[in-house]
């Protein structure tokens, strides 16, 4: 493919029109904590529903929220990892509204003064770096979950999900294509991941979207009407969303017709967004600050004892292995874009060759891993044991052919492989004196072929190989059955 | 000797420690005037029974250690209370029994109180005269068809007709010393943050403080050491250190410096409470402390600003009251339906009012205006009680701009109705501690109280000055049990 196209802008052409895509996200992360935001429930998912429910979560009277401090530490842990601004004193408000799996009637959520400001995250693209600016971050309550499909004629509702910490994570409309989007949401996860502040899991909805569209003609400087599409719970559905609903705009602009600002939802099944309500019908929440709750203050000293409890994290870590271990910036991104990947290369190499490990766990591995659609934490071959197989490649006792062979075996139960080795009899042939005895034995039982190859059919020479390796059960050092053919041969 | 009902609390305390009086006899008194007394309409929910049987539970093994040892006590129905029907006077909570106890009557337990029942209050806790309450209007026992005052009219309903020897009420904008004053007796609002507001049904919850409703000062600073504790469960909760009030108690306020705000001397107050206020700057003198004329200048825009904050707080905090998870609910067709049909029959007139006013006064639009401004006078307000306090160690004020009215009498009028805390609101719009202390009679023979404000945490100063004027005053209710 030609490098110049796959580096293109992402637009939408239409005739005489090129349009550029405006995407700007609301990332709804669940903090990592054991109990709520603001109050001492649980937070475990899949729990019978209504059995993690406290009297604060379902809004008794006279009960009152209490800060869950471990959950602040978690935002501000975040924060820092997005290289933001922590502000030190910060406002709990209330959004008022009305909904059955809303016990309050209001959210509580942080509206002018959010704990993080703004900040910043790197992503890697094909062509390059690319800096996406955060806006703010801020904690709020999750709300209930409201079940319709159940009871024929009733809406039940579950607060086991009422009152769990979310960090809202507002990034700048500095986002341009589906693929940028995909690259911000994974590496918003792995810094996360790497903090331990959010597990990042979008099946069980810890981790969610609101996603700003809005189009512009290329070389436009101001910004169109954006719509928002809400609470889209998956990369693919996210950039279908993006597509679909920047066609949609564009179509508008073409008809010469103007575009709403509205909210919309995504419906999955048709691929299309859907208006859910115009400007005019937008909830006026009345924000205002919880009078339950202080300003929330943080010292400098809470906050640089949460610095001195960040781990390096992906950029710092990519920029290691590449000075420290010659990795190429690709080969880094890869192993860094996880904490468990990286930890699980760092182990590796601890007593097996970099160059080696990096090709055995960046192909063979994670073919595995993605066949058996696993994550690395679960890998069926344990670190010690990948660098067994390594040291035994590198030290010549068998080739890389058969280490596949050994590879295969080892995923059944993670076995040794030296124990596969042994008892499969897979041991690198390595004596010259038996290679020397197989390849005269070739050379023998094939003299035509030798007299072609002698008058100049030089390409018969893998020929040779290939059936001294045959007479050696695949088992013959290649690089010793290449340097004795030659001699014999050539000489 | 009198009758074991009109004995204040420090009297049947020091009777059941010297074993004069069992728990089982006090709480039978109490019953049994209580059960002559429903004409009051002062109970909610009455725990006759149970009272009793913790009464014997008491006198079986007793611990006279305690401060309310086997005192039976009823308290204002917006207490939550475990295992017992709390409406916080409302139709939309008529039948909640909460699972849980307040802070603050949970203290009263563990001390020996022993609860006697729930009382009448206007409907979450808004209103000057209780005839906001679901439940009905309550007669002041100083004459038939009077207000108690309110919000806690209940609490000084019973407490006036000796139906119990002390009470808890709760204050937002007056609710505690109001009333007080309308019944002749002493209440007291302490420091935003002394008592926790967990379990207590939230009107306003910048505001809302539990305080105690008492005969005398002695009784009130002995509940008030209580009451008040600091608390983990309440964000707004302070931990300060805590007197042991009635301990502490002394008449003796020499050279302390008490201020007479000019501000206080509103249009059209009755020469009455004029002839009070001077009566009681007098008093002051004798007992030998210093009167400081002093300036309070933002107090004409104390009322507008709280009838903007609470209604702004109460509006939120009522929202929870949808008929989905507890309470009142009425069907409907759907959601929405089922919502506005719940909160229109759940809810009284006043309630809806408030909520109303406070849904306005937050949108978006008008939160500058409103809302955001009222805040920063709030702010102005506190101010110029600070500025005082650098002069002063106290404020004497009149507690109410008249005494109890009829019952009706104001209820079509709600702006006549709110000036009713003109001077009692701008203590709690600056979370200080205010006491109400009964000072004379009217030309009717109704009472008529005096407040006294402190700087924050420094409720023994203003109980100490409420305790020398007591003497001086020795003031006497004109109680003549009509209604028995």
């Amino acid at each position: 493919m030609d490098l110049m196209t796959e580096m293109k802008d992402f637009l939408i052409e239409r005739e005489n029109t090129s349009y550029e895509v405006i995407i700007g996200l609301e990332v709804h992360a669940q903090v990592t904590s054991n109990s709520k935001l603001f109050s001492s429930s649980s937070t475990k998912f899949g729990a019978e529903p209504n059995t993690q429910v406290s009297l604060v979560d379902a809004a008794f009277p006279g009960m009152l929220p209490v800060i869950n401090e471990y959950c602040i530490k978690q935002a501000i842990k975040t924060g820092i990892g997005l290289n933001a601004k922590i502000n030190k004193k910060s406002v709990f408000d209330r959004k008022n509204y009305f909904y059955a799996d809303l016990p309050q009637g209001y959210q509580i959520s942080q509206y002018k003064y959010p704990i993080v400001g703004e900040g910043k995250v790197i992503l890697d693209m094909p062509n390059g770096q690319k800096e996406v600016g955060i806006e703010r971050l801020h904690l709020e309550q999750d709300a209930g979950k409201s079940i319709h499909d159940i009871d024929p004629n009733n809406t039940l509702v579950d607060l086991n999900r009422s009152g769990v910490a979310l960090m809202e994570i507002v990034s700048k409309p500095d986002l341009r294509s589906p693929d940028e989007v995909n690259v911000y949401i994974k590496k918003l996860r792995s810094i996360m991941r790497y903090l331990g502040t959010c597990d990042g899991n979008m099946q069980e909805g810890s981790l969610r979207a609101d996603v700003n569209v809005s189009v512009r003609k290329v070389g436009a400087t101001e910004f169109g009407t954006r719509c928002e599409i809400k609470n889209v719970n998956s990369i693919k559905f996210m950039q279908m969303a993006i597509i679909h609903e920047a066609n949609r705009q564009i179509d508008l602009i073409e008809n010469g017709k103007s575009i709403d600002q509205e909210t919309r939802l995504f419906d999955t099944k048709k691929n299309e967004t859907r208006s859910m309500r115009s400007k005019e019908d937008a909830h006026d929440y009345r924000y205002f600050p919880d009078p339950d709750l202080l300003p929330l203050e943080v010292s400098d000293k809470f906050i640089d004892n949460i610095r001195s409890e960040i781990p390096e994290l992906p950029d710092e870590k990519k920029k290691r292995f590449i000075e420290k271990f010659k990795l190429t910036p690709y080969e880094a991104t890869i192993l860094v874009s996880d904490i468990e990947t990286s930890k699980y290369f760092e182990e590796v190499i601890k007593e097996a060759d970099v160059k080696l490990s990096t090709n055995w766990i960046t192909g063979e591995l994670f073919a595995v891993l993605n066949d058996k659609n696993l994550d690395i934490s679960q890998s069926p071959i344990s670190a010690k044991n990948l660098s067994k197989l390594i040291n035994l490649i590198k030290d010549g006792t068998i080739s890389g052919k058969i280490a596949k062979t050994v590879f295969e075996e080892m995923i059944d139960g993670d076995k040794d492989p030296q124990k596969i080795i042994d008892t499969k009899g897979l041991k690198q042939q390595s004596d010259p004196k038996a290679i020397e005895e197989l390849i005269n034995k070739v050379i023998k039982n094939n003299a035509e072929k030798v007299t072609e190859y002698k008058s100049g059919k030089d390409k018969l020479f893998g020929f040779f190989v290939g059936q001294a390796m045959k007479e050696s059960k695949g088992k013959g050092n290649p690089q010793l059955i290449n340097k004795i053919l030659k001699e014999k041969l050539n000489g | 000797m009198s009758s074991i009902t009109e004995l204040s609390l420090n009297e049947i305390v020091s009777n059941i420690k010297s074993k004069k009086f069992s728990s089982t006899e006090v709480t039978k008194a109490f019953i049994e005037r209580s059960e002559k007394s429903k004409k009051l309409n002062a109970y909610v929910t009455e725990n006759f029974s149970s009272a009793i049987d913790c009464a014997k539970k008491f006198d079986e093994k007793p611990n006279y250690e305690l401060k309310l040892p086997g005192i039976p006590i009823a308290v204002k129905d917006l207490f939550c209370t475990n295992g017992i029907k709390t409406t916080a006077g409302s139709k939309i909570l008529n039948n909640f029994i909460p699972a849980y106890e307040s802070t603050v009557t949970q203290n009263i337990w563990q001390q020996g109180g022993i609860l006697l029942g729930k009382l009448n209050c206007d409907e979450f806790a808004m209103g000057s005269s209780n005839e906001t309450s679901f439940f009905g209007n309550v007669h002041n026992p100083i004459g038939e068809n009077l207000v108690p005052g309110g919000s806690s009219g209940g609490s000084s309903a019973a407490l006036a007709a000796n139906l119990t020897p002390v009470t808890i009420g709760t204050d937002t904008g007056g609710s505690i010393r109001q009333p007080a004053s309308f019944t002749g007796t002493v209440g007291l609002k302490p420091t935003y943050g002394s008592c926790s507001r967990y379990g207590i049904v939230a009107f306003a919850s910048s505001l809302d403080q539990a305080g105690p409703m008492t005969k005398n000062v002695k009784d009130c600073a002995i509940l008030l050491e209580v009451i008040s504790s600091f608390d983990k469960k309440d964000s707004t909760s302070i931990d300060f250190k805590r007197n042991n009030y009635s301990s502490e108690l002394t008449n003796n306020i020499k050279g302390k410096k008490i201020g007479i705000p000019k501000e206080y001397r509103v249009d059209g107050m009755p020469q009455e409470i004029e002839n009070l206020w001077k009566k009681g700057i007098e008093f002051i003198k004798d007992c030998g402390a210093e009167i400081i004329d002093i300036s309070l200048p933002h107090t004409n825009y104390a009322l507008p600003t709280y009838y903007i904050v609470a209604p702004a707080e109460a509006s939120s905090n009522l929202a929870r009251y949808d008929g989905v998870k507890y309470g009142f609910r009425s069907a409907g067709e759907n959601l929405i339906d089922m919502y506005e049909k719940t909160r229109s029959e759940g809810f009284g007139e006043e309630v809806k009012r408030r909520i109303m006013i406070g849904t306005y006064v937050l949108s978006s639009g008008y939160y500058d205006a409103y809302y955001l401004k009222a805040q920063k006078v709030r702010q102005l307000i506190k101010k110029d009680f600070d500025d005082a306090y650098k002069i002063v160690d106290a404020i004497l004020t009149p507690s109410t701009p008249s005494s109890a009215f009829k019952i009706g009498e104001k209820s079509d009028d709600p702006v006549s109705m709110y000036l009713n805390d003109i001077f009692t609101v701008p203590v709690n719009l600056a979370g200080l501690p205010g006491i109400s202390i009964p000072a004379g009679l009217d030309k009717n023979g109704y009472p008529l109280g005096l407040q006294i404000i402190g700087k924050p945490f420094d409720e023994q100063t203003i109980l100490n000055i409420a305790y020398s004027m007591e003497e001086k005053i020795n003031f006497k209710n004109n109680i003549s049990d009509w209604w028995i």
